[in-house]
């Protein structure tokens, strides 16, 4: 154990001695490797905190029932006896056009609606249901419309469906370029190892007669790419705050928009630390198959 | 005791570098061998250390059957075995010190009596406070006695050096004949190759002589 401790020991420094050599060239390779996760690290991270405002935004879905501008009052008892039958139906809201219209006031749309003499709203039932199984809704819905002096059914979770979809897409779009991009290091510390082989071919083979084991001889290599990887992560991790610390005020001006406060996103401890962790495997990776492929007996 | 049975050594190309060599070096014996420049001197050296592999015939090491070892005990094998190959092979990128300490460092020699074992040897090879110092830096001769250093900081039970004094003057030449005589006087098995006969001449060695891959006794 004390042993294998002094094997790695000696092969850190022998690697951060490789790495201080040639002070430009890490700093270079770092600089890509972190410039390169840095989009998608800080991608999954926006993601992150936009999934969870959604989340909270969403509540439970509603469903939306619109009457007919003519509906008559024993229809509307109709629709309510209708609703109160089903057993799905966790609760029965009835907004009365008036109300309506004044919710749309205090949203601050009064102005948009002063030019109008009437009030353009009908009378709406908004019901919630008591899962969320999509195709629930799908039959219930379908069912409503056929009800007598209902005009319009709406779902509307159908809204939180589509941001839901839309950051889908953002989160499989921010994987593949991940993946991508994670390739494309690994490949980097590929190269990098592969030159660092060949420049000290003499001493790997000295080491090979003086009865050095392929294990030994790897591994001042393995922490050579691995190091390499945390450097770039620890320049993604400085890129990605810097940027978050950039972003914070244009975000929040967009949430504000949407009447919704964004808290500023910034990066935690177990991000940061993820980044690191995943740019040192990246690196390792690189190592591995270089090694592999130029350093056997 | 190393035991060389009807060895043929055919290079890629064709050449055949040693031919039907029989060969026992038994423990303790100190071997100089000649012969002319591709006779294939430094062929038969690197069978030892299984850097090179016979085509034919085998080569034993105290009962172990190095031409046909597994890579992977490769390295052990080389363990046991001081070499100073024709070509130096110092690192020049480090020092004297980090030099002779390399096999210590692969052997797992842990970092206190590595460090005695070093300055022992650089004493030995009357070296000692030049340590700090780069190969590069080094005359010929001296770079000559790091490699003789490195190669018996292990305290292996064999030492094999291929024309150690190849470029030395006469004088330092007969020092480090004499350096391979007290590893031999200690126990060592020493096998030198030279072009020089003279060189071991006070101790009466045991001589061979390798004649285009065919092996004579002397
Ligand atoms: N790796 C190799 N591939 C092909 N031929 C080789 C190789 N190594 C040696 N030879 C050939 O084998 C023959 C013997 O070579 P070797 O190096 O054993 O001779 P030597 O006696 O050590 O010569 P010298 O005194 O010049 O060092 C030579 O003709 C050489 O050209
Ligand atoms: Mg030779």
């Amino acid at each position: 154990m004390r042993n294998w401790l002094y094997l790695h020991t000696r092969a850190v420094s022998r690697a951060l001695a490789r790495l201080a050599r040639q002070p430009f060239g890490t700093l270079l390779s770092a600089l890509v490797m972190g410039i390169a996760l840095t989009l998608p690290a800080g991608g999954m991270i926006l993601l992150d905190h936009a999934s969870t405002l959604a989340r909270g935004v969403s509540g439970k879905p509603e469903i939306s029932l619109f009457l007919n501008d003519d509906a008559s009052p024993a229809q509307t008892d109709a629709i309510r006896q209708n609703l109160q039958a089903e057993a799905q139906i966790e609760g029965i809201r009835f907004v009365p056009r008036d109300v309506a219209l004044k919710q749309l006031e205090n949203n601050g749309l009064g102005d948009v609606l002063g030019g109008i003499a009437a009030n353009p709203l009908p009378d709406a039932f908004v019901v919630t249901l008591k899962g969320d199984d999509p195709a629930l809704f799908d039959t219930l819905s379908t069912k409503m419309r056929n009800w007598a002096g209902i005009a319009h059914v709406q779902i509307d979770s159908a809204w939180v469906k589509r941001l839901a979809a839309l950051l889908e897409l953002v989160r499989v779009t921010i994987w593949v370029l991940s993946v991508l991009l994670g390739l494309a290091l690994a490949i980097v510390t590929f190269n990098t190892i592969r030159l660092q082989i060949l420049t000290q071919e003499n001493e790997i083979e000295v080491s090979r007669l003086l009865g050095a084991t392929d294990r030994f001889i790897r591994r001042p290599f393995y922490w050579f790419g691995t190091l390499q990887g945390v450097l770039g992560g620890l320049i993604a991790v400085g890129a990605v705050w810097a940027g978050f610390h950039v972003l914070s005020a244009p975000i929040a001006k967009v949430g504000e928009t949407w009447g919704m406060p964004v808290a500023p996103v910034s990066l935690n401890g177990i991000e940061g630390l993820a980044i690191v962790a995943a740019a040192a495997a990246l690196g390792w990776l690189g190592t591995a198959i270089s090694v592999r492929r130029y350093l056997t007996m | 005791m190393i035991v060389f049975d009807r060895v043929t050594k055919r290079y890629p190309g064709g050449y055949t570098a040693l031919d039907g060599v029989n060969l026992r070096i038994a423990p303790g014996e100190l071997v100089v061998l000649s012969g002319h420049s591709g006779a294939g001197k430094s062929t038969l050296f690197k069978l030892i250390p299984a850097i090179v592999r016979p085509t034919t015939g085998t080569v034993m090491l105290n009962d172990q059957d190095v031409s046909r070892l597994p890579k992977r005990a490769i390295p052990y094998l080389r363990r046991n075995i001081g070499l100073v190959l024709q070509e130096s092979r110092l690192l020049f990128d480090r020092s004297v010190y980090d030099n002779i300490l390399l096999p210590l460092i692969i052997n797992g020699q842990p970092p206190s009596e590595a460090a005695r074992r070093v300055s022992a040897a650089l004493d030995r090879v009357g070296l000692s406070g030049r340590e700090k110092e780069f190969p590069a830096g080094l005359s010929g001769g001296e770079q000559q006695r790091v490699a003789i250093a490195r190669a018996f900081v292990n305290r292996p039970s064999i030492l094999i050096a291929d024309e150690p004094t190849a470029h030395l003057d006469p004088v330092y030449a007969s020092e480090i004949a004499e350096l391979f005589k007290s590893f031999n006087s200690a126990g060592v098995t020493v096998l030198v190759a030279t072009h020089d006969t003279s060189l071991f001449r006070h101790w009466s060695p045991r001589r061979i002589a390798l004649d285009h891959g065919r092996l004579m006794e002397q």
